[in-house]
């Protein structure tokens, strides 16, 4: 389940980019392996995210959840990490390695904005420059991690383009790197984008499986459970979830996507059930496409899933069928936050919600042992929490 | 006959207009490369508007938005491309990204397009390894050519590399620029197309991005064979309220 040497899972992967990005992701792929494969850099990266993000994060059994759906729950609190997500793993990676790769600007696209917070909060820890994308309509749903970042130092530009949402954020960001090759470090936040980003987010991310399997052996005397959840929206806290369980057929790995208002409204972002092969933000994997190949608007009520692609690991889970993909409405989404809240006292990211509303749509042994990966907090999400329950 | 090669054994000062596909008005493209060939443009790039064009700047962008919500299509673009032969003889250039040649089928796009007309490509997303791997026999054997890129980052044996993929002509993106971006050339950028001339390349060359009038042009014209506007165009041809006026204005005011 890994990469080849041309950076493919499968058939998905690789790096389709215009020449004027070719040295400084070549600069990158040339290196990456070598810095955070050091000493000093898991060393540095370890204690970061002990000292600073608050880890290991705890994997909480949810009583009343465990009993409501007959089964072992367990949560895995990547709510509980400094600013609220699974997101700061992958930035306290990439900015150490921007800074072994002497870069001193620092730019990131954001949805849901918890990737810009993440990356705008490295940044002031580091005393780094940061510039975060952003779609207009993203800014106005996500306004307290815009200021969030805005007071840790960070300029939010608006991305106006196509859907005004993560897809264009992205291809503002793209952009901003061919502008400004030289000292630019491109701090992309999921497990998208050309080779070898999806790779090394995805071992960045990998800290979360790897405690997991510690935590279960000490509290189910075994290291791995029956399945694990994530919500995919480019699917990073998915592959952080699924990494060291890849190669073990006996978890079940469910991914779950933003089915919006259902997948046949046309208003859905659920990728693999409306999607097809093709290309975008430089890797081959699936994608929303209308047949001329162009890329079609997403729609989710989460910030954070409406993009219209998946990383090329889930593309390959997909078509392989090592992973098993459900989706959730925007409503299915809603009712499983509020039931978690009442349940257990933790109001999760509308994103995280979409992998809790799986619950209701799987048949339990049981005695099974299931992970969800609690992605985020649902701080960010309060207006819409509070607008939806009336 | 390759249309693109005899153009560079031909001409000098060869100025290259890119125009994008079913804009401003889904039927204007037929009458907008006609009226370049009669000013005397060289070579025509035709751009095939894609949602999501990670080179380029706002201007073509717009331009793009604006060509798809006009409805415009890969068959609608071939079928101009058609109606343009009637009269044009100039070499024409598909400019677009890889998903789009993906979505139609690679081979049936290839052979269509050259069923119609068009001498080459520019895929800026196309990379090198699944070009030679995937696409270039057949292009070899349609006697089609594919133009890469090359930056004032690509190594010298990088460059070496390309010029041995490319065919037609190597398109010189003048500065780390999106198209359209910067204007006036800077001295950086001309060490940079020195640099590429002592190189003494198989290909000619042609520089594009941020070249926008008569001055950046002549200075293009000094290092390369000739020069690609793009954005300068666009913003002309939006600007419109006459296109055959317009269009034989800006021509004029480069080359005149
Ligand atoms: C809390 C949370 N979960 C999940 C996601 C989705 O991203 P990914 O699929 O990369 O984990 C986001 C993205 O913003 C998020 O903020």
């Amino acid at each position: 389940m890994n990469i080849d040497n041309n950076g493919f899972y499968g058939d998905f992967g690789g790096a389709f980019i215009p020449e004027m990005l070719y040295h400084n992701v070549n600069e990158l792929k040339e290196n990456y392996l070598q810095i955070i494969e050091s000493e000093s850099f898991k060393k540095e990266f370890k204690y970061l995210l002990k000292e600073y993000v608050g880890r290991p994060t705890p994997l909480y059994f949810a009583k009343r959840l465990s009993k409501k759906y007959n089964t072992n729950v367990f949560l895995k609190r990547e709510d509980l990490n400094h600013t609220g997500a699974h997101k700061i793993n992958n930035t306290i990676g990439q900015i150490l390695v921007a800074k072994q790769m002497n870069k001193k600007r620092i730019i990131a696209e954001t949805g849901a904005g918890q990737h810009g917070v993440a990356t705008a909060t490295v940044c002031a820890l580091m005393g780094l420059q940061c510039i975060v994308y952003m779609g207009e309509v993203d800014i106005k749903r996500q306004a307290p991690n815009v200021a969030r970042m805005k007071m840790l130092g960070a300029e939010v530009r608006p991305a106006v383009s196509g859907s005004k949402t993560l897809k264009d954020a992205t291809n503002e960001a793209i952009r901003d790197w061919i502008a400004n090759p030289v000292d630019t470090y491109y701090l992309i936040g999921s497990v998208v984008g050309p080779h070898p980003y999806p790779d090394m987010v995805a071992r960045f991310q990998s800290i979360i499986s790897e405690e997991m399997k510690m935590q279960l052996q000490e509290k189910t005397g075994r290291d791995y459970p029956d399945r694990i959840i994530a919500c995919v929206g480019g699917g990073s806290n998915a592959a952080g979830a699924f990494y060291h369980y890849l190669g073990n057929e006996k978890v079940e790995l469910i991914a779950v996507e933003a089915d919006g208002l259902g997948i046949t409204s046309g208003e859905t972002a659920a990728t693999t059930q409306v999607g097809s092969e093709g290309i975008i933000h430089g890797s081959k994997t699936l994608l929303m496409q209308n047949n001329e190949g162009q890329i079609t608007e997403p729609y989710s009520i989460s910030a954070g899933l409406d993009y219209p692609g998946v990383g090329p690991l889930h593309a390959h889970l997909f078509k392989s069928g090592r992973g098993t993909f459900l989706g959730a409405t925007d409503q299915e989404a809603l009712d499983a936050a509020y039931e978690l809240t009442k349940l257990e006292g933790i109001i999760p990211a509308l994103e995280s919600a979409h992998a809790l509303a799986a619950l209701r749509k799987i048949d339990f042994n049981a005695n099974e042992n299931v992970v969800i990966n609690l992605s985020g907090r649902g701080d960010k999400d309060m207006e819409t929490y509070i607008r939806m329950i009336q | 006959m390759k249309r693109i090669k005899e153009t560079f054994q031909t001409k000098n000062n060869i100025l290259n207009i890119y125009v994008t596909a079913g804009f401003p008005k889904l039927n204007d493209t037929v009458e907008i490369v006609q009226e370049l060939a009669r000013n005397e443009v060289d070579m025509i790039e035709i751009g095939m508007p894609f949602s999501d064009p990670l080179a380029d700047g706002p201007t073509i962008q717009n331009s793009s938005e604006i060509a798809i919500k006009n409805g415009i299509t890969l068959d609608f673009i071939f079928n101009q491309i058609i109606e343009i032969r009637k009269t044009v003889s100039i070499p024409i250039i598909l400019m677009g990204y890889y998903n789009q040649v993906l979505q139609y089928g690679a081979k049936s796009f290839f052979k269509k397009a050259k069923r119609v007309g068009v001498d080459g490509f520019i895929i800026p997303d196309l990379p090198l390894d699944i070009y030679q791997k995937k696409h270039k026999t057949i292009l070899n054997d349609l006697e089609l050519d594919m133009i890469f890129l090359i930056t004032p980052q690509t190594t010298d044996e990088r460059i070496r590399l390309l010029d041995g993929q490319s065919s037609g002509f190597l398109y010189l993106v003048s500065s780390y620029a999106i198209t359209g971006s910067k204007s006036d050339l800077q001295q950086n950028q001309i060490d940079y197309f020195k640099r590429i001339q002592n190189l003494s390349l198989k290909n000619s060359k042609l520089i594009g991005f941020g070249i926008s009038n008569k001055e950046s042009f002549n200075t293009a014209c000094n290092y390369a064979e000739g020069a690609i506007i793009g954005s300068a165009f666009i913003k002309a041809l939006k600007d419109s309220n006459n296109l055959k006026e317009s269009i034989s204005n800006f021509v004029k005011g480069i080359k005149g």
